[in-house]
């Protein structure tokens, strides 16, 4: 019998809907391969067995009785980031804070989810509240790359990214603040997509910087990503900042980018995202995607945006100032942890208490570099300024999509680097978002998609393709005709079979 | 530009209610200011005739309808409290020793 773990999600659907195999066997099977090899990966931090098989009953049952498949990725298994809300389910956003927490409610994206059939097998490891570029930053342990398990599997989204390359889902979600999306795909060889700002829903997706949060689709086709964007992403009335247009044909465009003509498409190569502090292997697997985006018929120029170096000091004064107000909220007084209470102290030390032990150092770095940001006499020189580049980035990319339809660049300047190489550097490990942050502050789409292993030293690399608002069809188009050029990747990653942690 | 002491660290972590050590303080004073300095490179380009930008999508006031919809119960709101009596949160005592 086939290795279900190995089908991609639209291969499984079709076996599921055609009553070749059920839901049920698919879940079990992912539920072993979880039990055979996250202890060495950690990529999850709670398997929910019980709820992803009942689940999967529910979508066998329905196929029984005659009854069409909910979406077209019903009955398939997915990995859910432990940012978002699940009723019921631990939802710890990698933090001390929220370790017993059981939402009383399903995020938007978990009730979409559901409601598609998709069995949700449980939820996946994280840097703390979303915060940091490696997944070192979660309170319960970090989680490897499957490629090489001495190394980071990128972040926030570590968990989500591990769990597809070491094959235990095939689908998975992420949120993409600054590139927790992207850059963890670009280090474990899959594809992962920020789609446009306001294109899927935040109620339940717990906040971190309100103006840059966005979740989006992880797979390991760009095929798969696209079924499942248009799975969750749409108008939702719960979240104000929800965009009520109707959802771009994502599905079709992949369609049509893998037949591998790209004629008439114009590509942008951002001049800026070169150079110095770009390894090697990583520049030379760039420089290899370009031209074979021009051999596929694209039209390749260079463009510059000029402002797009200033996105990483402004993204790092805007997501801590947000950071800063939202996880305010974490108060100990009405859910989440509390220490101290013990009669002698006042809630307000309780509060402060509880926050200092169940916050890591990177989020009570960032907190403080927001507080002080925000703070009166230091506003404008920091927050404000940070703002206007916010401006100034967006007509950067609004000057670019008049000459060109998507701009590409690599996704991260390296490939996956060591667990603990920049754990005490803040300012090295942000570095790793210097390619991806410009699309959350403009909110743009962008998607990494596979581009091959790097020559120096055999890890993955990305590329990264951006489109303009509300067009994230171009993305899937562009990502699907590369990805056929460039061919699989993710069968030549190690065997985890029998690894012990 | 920036400058961070010890004392502010204290201070800024006050404001934000974490109950900092010693330890943390001196590192953190340090991270901070590198932090700091390498952020402060966006007062090069924040020219005054720039506008701000707060979101990438215009923001409107969103209403709905004003009528009742299912919502929590007390019950529910009352799972995840650290601490509950008589169907209401209990918190500790809102005044210090020397209030």
């Amino acid at each position: 019998m086939t290795d279900l773990t190995r089908l991609t999600a639209a291969e499984l659907a079709a076996k599921i809907h055609a009553r070749e195999v059920t839901s049920v066997e698919v879940t079990q099977a992912h539920l072993d391969r979880i039990a055979e090899v996250d202890d060495a990966v950690h990529a999850f931090l709670h398997v929910d067995a019980e709820g992803a098989l009942e689940a999967a009953r529910s979508v066998d049952g329905d196929l029984a009785e005659g009854r069409q498949p909910a979406s077209p990725i019903a009955g398939v298994p997915l990995a859910l980031k432990d940012v978002l809300t699940t009723k019921g389910v631990p939802t710890t956003c990698g933090s001390k804070t929220l370790e017993n927490w059981l939402p009383p409610y399903d995020s938007t994206v978990t009730r979409r989810l559901r409601k598609a059939g998709v069995v949700i097998l449980g939820k996946t490891n994280m840097d703390e509240f979303a915060m940091g570029s490696s997944t070192e930053n979660s309170a319960f342990g970090p989680t490897r790359n499957p490629w090489d398990r001495d190394r980071i599997p990128g972040g926030s989204g570590g968990g989500s990214s591990a769990s597809l390359a070491a094959f235990e889902a095939p689908l998975a979600i992420g949120t993409d603040t600054g590139g927790s999306i992207r850059q963890p795909a670009s280090v474990t060889g899959t594809v992962g997509v920020k789609p446009t700002y306001g294109g899927v829903s935040r109620y339940g997706l717990v906040a971190f910087s309100s103006s840059l949060d966005q979740a989006g689709p992880c797979a390991r086709t760009v095929t798969d990503a696209a079924l499942l964007h248009e799975a969750i992403a749409g108008h939702d009335p719960l979240d104000s900042t929800s965009v009520n247009v109707p959802v771009p044909p994502v599905v079709e465009a992949a369609r049509q980018g893998a037949t591998g003509d790209l004629k008439g498409v114009r590509v942008g190569v951002v001049t800026e995202f070169a150079g110095e502090g770009y390894q090697p292997g990583v520049q030379r697997s760039f420089e290899a995607a370009v031209a074979q985006l021009r051999e596929l018929g694209a039209e390749v120029v260079e463009v510059s945006c000029p402002h797009f170096t200033y996105a990483l000091p402004a993204y790092y004064l805007i997501a801590p100032s947000e950071c800063s107000s939202n996880l305010a909220r974490f108060d100990a007084m009405r859910y989440g942890l509390r220490v101290a209470d013990d009669g002698d102290h006042s809630a307000e030390e309780v509060m402060s208490l509880t926050r200092e032990a169940g916050f890591g150092a990177e989020v009570k770095r960032r907190i403080m570099l927001g507080t002080y940001a925000l703070s009166s006499g230091y506003y404008d020189a920091y927050y404000g300024s940070a703002q206007k580049v916010r401006t100034l980035i967006t007509r950067d990319f609004t000057a670019a999509f008049e000459q060109v339809d998507v701009l590409v660049s690599p996704t991260t300047p390296t490939t996956a680097f060591r667990i603990g190489e920049r754990v005490d550097d803040p300012l090295a490990m942000y570095l790793a978002d210097l390619c991806t942050i410009p699309s959350n502050l403009a909110g743009n789409a962008a998607m990494s998609v596979p581009s091959g292993l790097s020559e120096d030293d055999g890890l993955p690399v990305g590329l990264q393709i951006m489109a303009p608002a509300l067009a994230d069809d171009r993305l899937y188009r562009v990502g699907a005709a590369y990805e056929v050029a460039r061919g699989p990747l993710l069968d030549r990653v190690p065997e985890l079979k029998g690894v012990s942690a | 530009m920036s400058n961070i002491s010890r004392d502010e660290v204290a201070h800024l972590a006050k404001l934000a209610r974490m109950a900092v050590t010693e330890e943390e303080l001196d590192v953190f004073a340090g991270q901070l200011d590198q932090i700091l300095d390498a952020v402060a490179k966006v007062g090069e380009v924040a020219a005054d005739d720039i506008p701000p930008t707060s979101h990438a999508v215009p923001l409107t006031n969103v209403f709905r309808e004003d009528v009742v919809r299912p919502g929590l119960t007390q019950q529910e709101a009352l799972a995840g409290a650290p601490a509950a009596e008589e169907g209401r949160f209990r918190v500790p005592r809102i005044l210090g020793e020397e209030q």
